[in-house]
This record gives C-alpha cells, structure tokens and sequence, in this order.
C-alpha cells in the first residue's frame, strides 16, 4: 500500500525525523490561507506548492513549484496544478489526476542527498542506502554509479546501531556541514528505524535528503510503502487509503478477495494460483504472441474460492471492451473444479456469452466439473491441457477478428 | 527413497481446531500420514477425529506424542509465533501453510532459523510459509500410503524418482500432473513458497534432491522477483549431476506490480524471467518454453 507525501510526512514527524512546515490542502482557497499561514509562521514568502499522487517523478512533470512572492503566486500555481493530468515515468501516458495539494516552507538547502530504506529479500534484513547523488532515480544511480550508493543491513534482533548511521553519514561527508551534522543525521535514522519496523513499511525513501545553512538535516521528501500482509495490525490505514490513485477494476477485485492486475491484452484470464495464473498469460503470448493475442489481465481466484467468488471474477473480466475471449485454467486442489464450473455456468447465463470460451479443468472433481459445462448448453469449448488450450484461444481470437 | 519426509514422519498440526487446519488435517490422515497430535492453545485434552489428541502447546505435544514435524494453519497474526514455538519445542520441521505473514515478522523467525549451526544434522528447518507443503507420494491407490504435509492433492501423484521443487502451489500440481500423465513418479515435492521472506530456498532443497540416492532429476518451478532462482542457477553449476528441467513464471509480468504472490514482483528492473531463464539455462538447466513442457522437457533430458 503507498501513501501520499505529506502523510508521510505527518509519520516522520511523530517519530522525530525533521520536516519542513507544511499542509496539505484539497481546494485553490486551502492553498492560498495554508500558503499566508505559512508566510507568517516562518517569517519568509517562500513556499513550494506540490502535487499529492503516488507515484514519483512529480517535479520533473510540473507537479512541484516554487512561489517566491507569497500566497497570492502560491494560489495562481495552486489552481494550475490541483485538478491537472500529471504524467510522470511512473504514471503511464494518461498520467493521474492531482487532486490533493501540499503546501511546504521553502528551505535554504546547501545540499541534496539519498536516503532509503528497503526489505534486502536476499539478505533477509532491512537496507539503509544513502548516496550523495540526491534527487536522481536511485534505481539509475545503482546502475550507472553503483559505487555511491552506500549500505548498511541491520539485524532485525539487534536493531540499527548507531555506528551503522554514522557509517552512512561519513560515507556522505556530513562532517563537512559542521560539528553537529552527523549527530542530527544519527538522530534521524533512528527515528526512520524505528518508523519502519513500527508501521510495517516495505519501503521508505527520502528523496532528497537536504542539509541546511545552519548544518541540519530535513527530509524534503517522503515516500512510503506499506506490506500488506500487516494490515491487519494497522487499522488506522484504512485513513490513509487513496481510492482515487489506485485502478477502480483492481480496487473492485481486491474488496471480492481476488488477485486482479489490469493488462494490455485481448484474452481474458481466470486462473486458479498466482504461480498458475502467470503461466497461463506466459503460454498466451508465447503461443499468440506473433499473431497479437495477448493476456488482458492477471487474475488469481485463489486456492479456496466460492462459486459467487468465481462468478465476480468472471463478470469483471466480460465487462472489459478489450476482451475478445476467455481462457479458464483451473488445477483443482483444495479448489474443486464442480465449483468453478458452476461459478462460470452463473455468470455467463446471467451476463450472456458474447465472445469464445476455452475452458481447461484438471484435478479435483474433474469429471463432475466437465459434466457441469457440457450439460450447461453454452457454447465451451473444452480443452485438455494448458497448451491445448492456448492454442484453442488463439484460434478463437484469431477467428473473431 | 525421498527428502525430509517419509511414511514414518510423525506430524503434528497447529491449529488443527480451525477450519482450513481441521479440513487438511483430516485429507492428511485419509492419505496415510501419521499425524499424531494437535495444537490450539486453550483446546487441550480435546481429540481431532476420534483420535488425534489436542494440546495446547507444542512442547506438550512434542513431549506426549514424539511428533518432529510440523504442519501450521495458524492465521497470520500468530503464525510466525506458532514457528518460534514448534522451533524452541524440539520440532526439527515445519512446514507454514499460511499466507499473510508480515515480513517483519518473518525477518525475525529467519534471524532464528539462520543463528543454527548449519553443520547440525538436527537443526531446524521450515518450508514456507504461504505454500502448498511437502509430499512424499505413497504406493498406495492415489499414491495413498505416503507422507503428505499440506493442502496438495494427494491423488495427482505417483512414488517414483523425480524430485520437485516450486514457489507455485497450482504450478507444482500441474508439474506433478504432466509428470504422473508420463508415467513418471516422484520422490518428493516440496513448495517453498511465494513470500520475499521465507525457510528453505531453492539451493537447499537443490542439495537435498542431488544427495538423495533415489531421486534421479529435478524440476525447478520458479517466478519473478528476488535473486532465488539466480542462487538455484549457480549452485546447479557448482554443484549438480542430476538433470534440472526449470520453468520461470513471469515472462509477461509488467513492472512493478505485485503478481498475487507478495514476493512476485518486479522492482527496479530486478526479477525479470528473462534474467533468471538466462541464468539456469548458463547453468546448464534446461529451461521448459512454456508451462505445459515441463515434464517432457526433463524427460527429454534423461533419456
């Protein structure tokens, strides 16, 4: 789960990590009173007006802006930016709605730094990577310069020692900036630290990291991912949740308990597994790759679904314009294959089948499942395996072209 | 004759008194696993099916009953907490069903699993969590008469000389179905499942499967996301004899999106299929072309 800038923000404030004065503000006049209030408690007019979505790459797309002269600019920057279309690399061609607004102090920066922290899967510990190259796509500076990227891992028993952060900030020449600068930097991890393990983050990036005139550092940025596998101990998540930034179909499927991902394709998918499920979209496009027949979507029904389950997704997937068939694989385990076939049977009498349907069942309850979809009267064609299958589909597309 | 597990295991179940653990206990029994005890704390002195006692800890059970395995359906709140309990009760496996556990937890049961001496012969291991389990097939009807620890289809497999070993539950079951189809059977499969945190990994089991005398080759069943199949690659360069026929889901997979599985995800362009295909076939493996080829291709292979 991702959650916007300045609710990140608010979090590093509770657990001491340094901020700009800012607020968030959702219309044109918030950002204008939000702006003055701003001015008057900082004494400076300076201040940056920055487009609340998820995904990054926000300034470089016109989504981040300075107003030197005050509220009056701030306004006029507010109202081109809230309710624009901000394409950036992470939010496609069609880019994402800004609907959220944050209003932030200015700062005098000397310096702009990396500062992240990950899940290393491989080393089974919490990441630290910090490098002097702030406000560049970490991903592009680990591929081009990969030795200023500094890291640490800490021991999930032990937790982040101090030492591990001063590491990291004489890796950074915070030294530079004055006596006190890497005690402010030490103090600020530990706080991030702690924030990560406490709110269940996946991942925590500030981009930049700015040490300021007077030595301190503040994070300018905050990016903050979630596990999602812990929300059951975070109620106080479902107040950070933005609907608005996250696919409505895939939204929809979440709710019903399925694993949903929205494709370019033309085949609708309904699997069983998710390791299952990407197979079949694999064997898709390597049978129907050359002829133009792809996976619509990625779609995991999971290994103990209910037949009203199995009749959502199959409804989700015919709503789409772009599907131009259907492609049921099921391996039945705990899943039996009578249930899905009866899911399918509902949903397609209800909904009316307008395009071919390849179904492959194997494992539980096999036999009765088939009997099910023959004796359904609707217009199936049954496939053996999962090759036979892709191969059935393609045709099918091919056919209705 | 099979890795970690065979007719004699005796399993224990925690959280055999809730449904998916009472459903699976009892697939369990009907196959011919010797589960011998229960756990759900506050339900002791209860009986699972007329015979299986309940305890409510697992040192109890370990203590009255002898069990050295263990299955757990604990939900995801307490199921890292189930793992630390089976491992300080003497338990030497476990195999976690769940899926759902926060990675956070995860890191610290996989600080403990990694503070063992590896050279321990009764070190303890774990499969998982979030995956379908362990079986070693029986030659029994429906290869009943083995060992099945998890929520597999019993009936799908055959005993024989094939070892499997997978992220993917259904994949597994479509490997084992291609298998069983040919005529070939299995010593045993194992899925270690699909989260960025987990027990046993590919290079492991791997090693199992090259020092078990009755298992003659091995299919790799792999998927996007972290470096798992890149370690399995280079460990069968370094380390196999025995023919490895792999398949990596995934090749379709865009970036950045999480595909079910919370580890199946490609992050920073790290984790593609191509990546790991390139890697196990540099190793010498033979990487199948689609899902539906994976028996044949390691049949082609050791004929």
């Amino acid at each position: 789960m991702k959650i916007h800038e300045y609710q990140g923000k608010q979090l590093f404030a509770k657990y001491g990590v340094p901020i700009p004065k800012g607020y968030a503000a959702f219309t044109v006049d918030e950002a204008e009173q939000k702006a003055k209030q701003l001015a008057s408690e900082t004494g400076s007019p300076v201040v940056v007006v920055k487009a609340q979505i998820h995904a990054g790459g926000r300034g470089k797309g016109g989504g981040v802006k300075v107003a030197k002269g005050g509220a009056t600019e701030a306004r006029a920057l507010a109202e081109k930016i809230l309710g624009m279309q901000l394409v950036t690399h992470q939010t496609g061609p069609a880019g994402q709605k800004v609907r959220r607004l944050y209003i932030e102090q200015g700062l005098d920066m000397v310096r702009e730094l990396y500062l992240g922290a990950v899940i290393d899967r491989d080393q089974r510990r919490i990441a630290f990577m910090a490098s002097t190259e702030g406000g560049m796509e970490i991903e592009k500076v680990a591929a081009e310069s990969p030795e200023k990227i500094v890291t640490v891992h800490v021991d999930p028993i032990v937790g982040l020692s101090a030492y591990q952060s001063r590491e990291l900030a004489y890796a950074l020449g915070l030294e530079k900036h004055g006596k006190a600068t890497v005690g402010h930097f030490v103090k600020l991890m530990a706080g991030l630290y702690d924030l990560f393990v406490k709110e269940d983050c996946s991942l925590c990036e500030i981009n930049p990291l700015v040490v300021l005139k007077t030595g301190e550092v503040v994070a300018l940025d905050a990016k903050l991912n979630f596990d999602d596998n812990a929300e059951f101990r975070h109620p106080e998540w479902d107040n950070l949740r933005d609907e608005d930034e996250e696919d409505p179909v895939e939204l929809e499927a979440k709710k019903a308990g399925l694993n949903y991902v929205s494709l370019d394709g033309n085949v609708g998918c309904l699997v069983n597994g998710a390791g299952l499920a990407m197979a079949t979209m694999d064997i898709i496009k390597h049978v129907g790759g050359k002829s133009g027949v792809t996976p619509a979507n990625f779609l995991d029904v999971g290994g103990g679904a209910t037949q009203e389950q199995v009749t959502k997704a199959f409804k989700m997937i015919l709503r789409s314009p772009k599907v131009k068939a259907i492609f049921v694989n099921i391996f039945g385990g705990i899943m039996k294959c009578d249930v899905v076939a009866t899911g399918v049977v509902a949903a397609a009498k209800e909904l009316g089948l307008s395009v071919p349907l390849v179904v492959r069942l194997e494992g539980t309850n096999v036999e009765l499942g088939r009997k099910i979809l023959n004796d359904s009267g609707l217009k199936i064609q049954a496939a053996t395996t999962m090759a036979d299958g892709a191969q059935k589909i393609v045709a099918a597309v091919g056919g209705a072209k | 004759m099979s890795i970690l597990v065979h007719k004699d295991t005796r399993v224990m179940v925690q959280g055999i008194t809730g449904s998916a653990g009472g459903f699976h206990a009892k697939q369990m029994l009907a196959y011919g696993t010797k589960v011998v005890a229960g756990s759900t704390p506050g339900r002791g002195g209860e009986t699972f099916e007329g015979s299986v006692p309940v305890f409510n800890s697992v040192k109890q059970a370990v203590k009255e009953t002898g069990a050295d395995t263990s299955c757990i359906f604990v939900p995801p709140p307490g199921a890292a907490d189930a793992i630390l309990e089976a491992f300080d009760a003497g338990i030497t496996l476990v195999v976690c069903i769940t899926e759902g556990i926060p990675v956070m937890d995860m890191l610290k049961v996989r600080k403990v699993l990694d503070s063992q001496d590896p050279a321990s012969p009764k070190r303890f291991r774990l499969i998982g969590p979030n995956c379908p389990g362990i079986i070693t097939p029986g030659t029994g009807e429906g290869s009943k008469g083995g060992c099945k620890i998890g929520i597999m289809p019993g009936h799908i497999h055959k005993a024989g000389n094939i070892g499997v070993v997978s992220k993917s539950g259904t994949l597994t079951y479509e490997a084992v179905g291609q298998l069983t189809a040919l005529g070939i059977g299995q010593s045993t499969c194992i899925g270690i499942g699909g989260d960025p945190v987990a027990g046993l990994d590919f290079v492991d089991v791997l090693g199992m499967f090259e020092q078990d005398p009755d298992t003659h080759g091995v299919i790799m069943i792999g998927e996007i996301g972290g470096g798992a199949e890149e370690r399995g690659a280079a460990f069968i360069k370094a380390h196999m004899k025995k023919p490895v026929a792999a398949f990596i889901a995934g090749t379709t997979a865009p970036e950045g999106k999480r595909m079910g599985h919370a580890g199946a995800i490609i992050a920073g362009g790290k984790g593609t299929a191509a990546e790991k295909i390139k890697a196990l076939e540099a190793a010498g493996a033979k990487v199948a072309p689609t899902p539906s080829d994976m028996a044949s291709t390691l049949k082609k292979m050791m004929s």
